[in-house]
């Protein structure tokens, strides 16, 4: 370990470092533009300049250099300050100084270091070069004469994102960034450029000129919008969300968040159920809170338990399934289902339903083998850790099932169950790859479980986990990628069909048939809602969609961003998701709801505040207790061996930008869509 | 889009010769040559279908192939002429009378800078130090260079390519290289350096 001194201080620091770093660890603050820790090292800003000893008498880029022992650092001399300011002086020669009207002013890198370097006029008397905007897609909004040239966009696209269409163009005083001939920025990463972007250059086109920085709320969350469980934070202004950010979290998401994690929030404000309603003369009608519960209460009086069904939705925090599984069981009622999708998830073994390996895990994975999946579009953050794998580990990757472009070269095996058995025989070349890797992971997605046979599937997927020894001592490499963020807090605290309940489709059917006359809907609306027949539908949720159409009685409840909420991510990890703005109109929170009506009911939830529901579900499972953790799981039995059909595997989500009610009901996320999924991306002269 | 451009059979074979001597899986160092082969294949210019099919030749993104085209000033974006005069401009032909070249070849052309004629002859563009100071000033013309300029020469020089015809490229003073003009001035007598 080599030791450096960094302004008389002397640290030791870890070999290969740079002098950069070796700054940060000591405590000392190095301005920049273009290094990003996530990046490769651009060198070209020039901003970071310190004096170095021995070497040159000249400044020296401290993101490109290395340190080597007994380098002696000096970042507070003449000379440094004096570099900087240069650099500076340089930077806004043709930088415009028009902070007032520009987007990032508050939360600009440019704006705060010219405060400690720059100079207090300019004595650039030329004119300023001006650059043509350019069009980078639905999101991306640029005014390309701010920008400084430092690249990180580019990095960002070629290395992070892995679509390699951003790139500088020109030299010198013409040089431009730009996509390759101005198509939009295809990636589900691409708004990262926006946070990355130390300038105005970049700035989000939903948010322009909607607020300043300094007036926005900041809540710390968690994002619900597939099963990463990214961490967030939620910027409002009195009661409107108005844009979502990344927080850092190197286990989940490291500082990147998706497109449709940032900008399905537009929709917060749409399409939402701020009343109850009753279906009265089969319309709709506003009703007051008492009024929608005695409607609920007159049909389940002397409803026998087994007719009564509750299906939990994608977007469920832990604490209203968990009511809502607590009022089912007061009524007798087995039929309670939250796989909306027909998954066939177990219900005991937790190895069996998480992301064992874990999402950071995945990275040091050197062989990985993707069943019925889909991870760029069903966790676009999963799968950049699996491009990491290959750009870093070169890992090899292959697919069972859609073939499709991720980014990364990926070896389609095949489109179905039989190669899936293949490679469990060991009839396959892939198995010999797995049994030969030191960290082999397998990857199920929805699109190999959310079928007939899903429990076969799983079943050969455990056979092959098996027999390629992909779980060994220290190293669990089985997984299964979800894409709903409630599905694992529902299978942890048990909603799921009791003894002799129905599931999701016998739900379905049975009230079809008419065997089941209540059917009580926690937010779901991805299930067939036209299939219910004659049933008496509860549709408790926040946004007007498929759910809610059908329903005779609605609940107004909370989005994500408007209670206190649990949630448990793919790989198990329980986090809390906090409470940024007040709901609209009359909606609650949903434990809430739940518990009002239980007390209408007759059957009423032991628990007064969320503190009492978080200690129940602490108590019937201690995972609950784990807040931000992953528990290893143990690699008990699950999946039933069965026959499998033909059918190739295929990914259940069709289109990015729209899963769920709330992204259904956004605006951008339409214009992304119409953009990057109906293949209407080319612009026409009308289109303004 | 990339169909549209495809190596002819001499340059493929070119092509194939670049590529081979750059070791396995770094095939993308050949791109500026290749860019090169394209630009004479395409006739002095780099449309997109060529940019791109150099792009899939060496298998790398089209931006990072845009990124060099543009970089270089050697690559052409745009279509130019039959006849592409690149004025040096830079200190010593200025000083030697590039100013003057430049009138000449507005007169002869019709073209301004960066302009191409009508009939699509001539393009002129004004350049940095092409490395030919000994002898300013000097244009380059296409691959050749006509150095040791005057306005009448390169007058001729001009309306000689006009007519179809190829001037000798080189001095137009009649030196040969830059050795000095009139008579030698060193190394003429006995004991001379000592």
């Amino acid at each position: 370990m080599p030791t450096v001194t960094v302004d008389g201080v002397e640290i030791e620091v870890p070999a290969g470092v740079t002098a950069l770093q070796a700054c940060e660890m000591a405590g000392v603050e190095i301005p920049r533009f273009c290094y990003h820790e996530r990046l490769s090292v651009a060198g070209n800003c020039r901003m970071c300049l310190v004096e170095v000893s021995p070497g040159p008498p000249k400044p020296a880029a401290s993101c490109a250099l290395p340190v080597a022992d007994g380098m002696e650092i000096k970042t507070d001399t003449e000379m440094v300050k004096k570099a900087r300011n240069g650099v500076m002086e340089f930077l806004l020669i043709n930088h415009p100084l028009d902070c007032p009207i520009c987007d990032q002013g508050g939360e600009c890198d440019l704006q705060d270091q010219a405060m400690a370097y720059g100079r207090d006029g300019s004595r650039f008397e030329e004119h300023k070069r001006a650059v043509k905007d350019k069009h980078m897609g639905p999101l991306v909004k640029t005014i390309m004469t701010r920008c400084i040239h430092c690249t990180r966009c580019v990095r960002f696209a070629t290395e992070i994102a892995g679509v390699p269409e951003l790139g500088l163009l020109g030299r010198g005083e013409h040089a431009e960034i730009t996509t390759y001939l101005e198509k939009s920025l295809d990636s589900e990463l691409s708004a990262n450029v926006i946070d990355l972007c130390p300038v105005g250059a970049l700035t989000s086109k939903p948010y322009a000129f909607v607020s300043r920085p300094w007036e926005l709320s900041k809540t710390e969350s968690i994002d619900v919008l597939d099963a990463v469980g990214a961490a967030i934070r939620v910027d409002a202004r009195q009661t409107e969300v108005l844009r979502v950010l990344p927080r850092l979290n190197e286990d989940v998401n490291e500082e990147w968040l998706g497109d449709k994690s940032r900008y399905a929030c537009d929709a917060l404000s749409r399409q939402r159920l701020d009343r109850p309603y009753v279906r009265r003369d089969g319309k709709l009608a506003e009703a007051s809170w008492d009024e929608a519960f005695a409607a609920i209460a007159e049909k389940m009086k002397g409803l026998d338990g087994s007719r009564i069904a509750a299906i939990a939705g994608d977007l469920c925090d832990a604490e209203s399934m968990f009511s809502l599984k607590g009022l089912m069981d007061s009524v007798g009622s087995p039929n309670l289902d939250c796989r909306q999708d027909g998954a066939k998830l177990p219900t005991g073994t937790r190895a069996g339903y998480l992301m064992n390996t874990t999402i950071a895990g995945l990275e040091t994975a050197d062989a990985v083998l993707l069943v019925g999946t889909n991870p760029r579009w069903e966790a676009p953050l999963v799968n950049t850790r699996l491009r990491k794998a290959w750009l870093q580990g070169g890992a090899a990757i292959a697919a069972v099932g859609p073939q499709i472009d991720l980014t990364y070269p990926c070896d389609n095996l095949g489109a179905g169950p039989d190669t899936l058995k293949a490679i469990a025989d060991g009839s396959h070349p892939f198995a010999e790859t797995l049994k030969g890797a030191e960290r082999p992971v397998v990857i199920v997605g929805m699109g190999a479980l959310a079928r007939e046979d899903g429990d076969a599937v799983l079943a050969s997927a455990r056979a092959l986990a098996d027999n390629c020894n992909v779980v060994r001592d220290g190293w669990n490499g089985f997984n299964v990628l979800h894409t709903a963020a409630a599905r694992v807090g529902g299978l942890d605290l048990g909603f799921v069909p009791g003894e002799g309940g129905c599931d999701v489709a016998g739900i379905v059917s049975g009230a079809a048939a008419g065997d089941i006359e209540l059917v009580y809907l926690l937010g779901a609306d991805e299930i067939d809602t036209s299939g219910l027949g004659d049933a008496f539908v509860v549709y408790q949720g926040h946004h007007g969609d498929a759910g809610a159409h059908r329903a005779d009685v609605i609940l107004p409840g909370a989005a994500y961003t408007e209670k206190n909420g649990t949630y448990v991510n793919t790989e198990g990890r329980v986090q809390l998701g906090r409470q940024a703005v007040q709901p609209p109109g009359d909606a609650r929170e949903d434990w809430s709801i739940i518990r009002a009506l239980s007390g209408v009911l007759g059957a009423k939830l032991d628990y007064v505040t969320l503190g009492d529901v978080r200690a129940a579900l602490s108590a019937a499972n201690p995972v609950f207790d784990q807040v931000d953790q992953v528990q290893p799981a143990s690699w008990d039995a699950f999946g039933a061996a069965g026959e499998m059909d033909a059918a190739p595997f295929e990914s259940p989500v069709a289109n990015y930008y729209m899963t769920d009610p709330i992204s259904r009901a956004s605006e951008t996320m339409a214009e992304c869509t119409r953009e990057f999924v109906s293949g209407n991306g080319e612009r026409t002269g009308t289109d303004g | 889009m990339s169909d549209a451009f495809a190596f002819n059979e001499t340059y493929r074979a070119r092509a194939e010769t670049i590529v081979a001597r750059y070791p396995e899986g770094r095939q993308q160092s050949a791109v500026i040559p290749l860019l090169d082969l394209a630009q004479r294949q395409a006739g002095g210019w780099l449309p997109t279908e060529a940019l791109e099919h150099v792009a899939s030749y060496l298998d790398m993104p089209k931006i990072r192939v845009l990124e060099v085209a543009s970089f270089y000033s050697m690559f052409n974006l745009e279509p130019v002429g039959k006849n592409f005069v690149q004025l040096c401009r830079t200190t010593p032909c200025w000083l030697r009378g590039s100013d003057d070249l430049r009138a000449v070849a507005k007169d002869v052309t019709g073209c301004g800078l960066g302009e191409t004629s009508d009939d699509g002859t001539f393009t002129v563009v004004e350049v940095e130090c092409l490395g030919a100071c000994c002898n300013a000033p000097m244009v380059q013309i296409n691959d050749e260079y006509y150095e040791d300029l005057t306005a009448d020469s390169f007058k001729a020089v001009l309306e000689a390519l006009k007519r179809g015809e190829t001037p000798k490229p080189g001095s137009q003073a009649g030196r040969a290289g830059s050795e000095p003009t009139g008579d030698r001035a060193t190394l003429t007598g006995a004991g001379e350096g000592e």
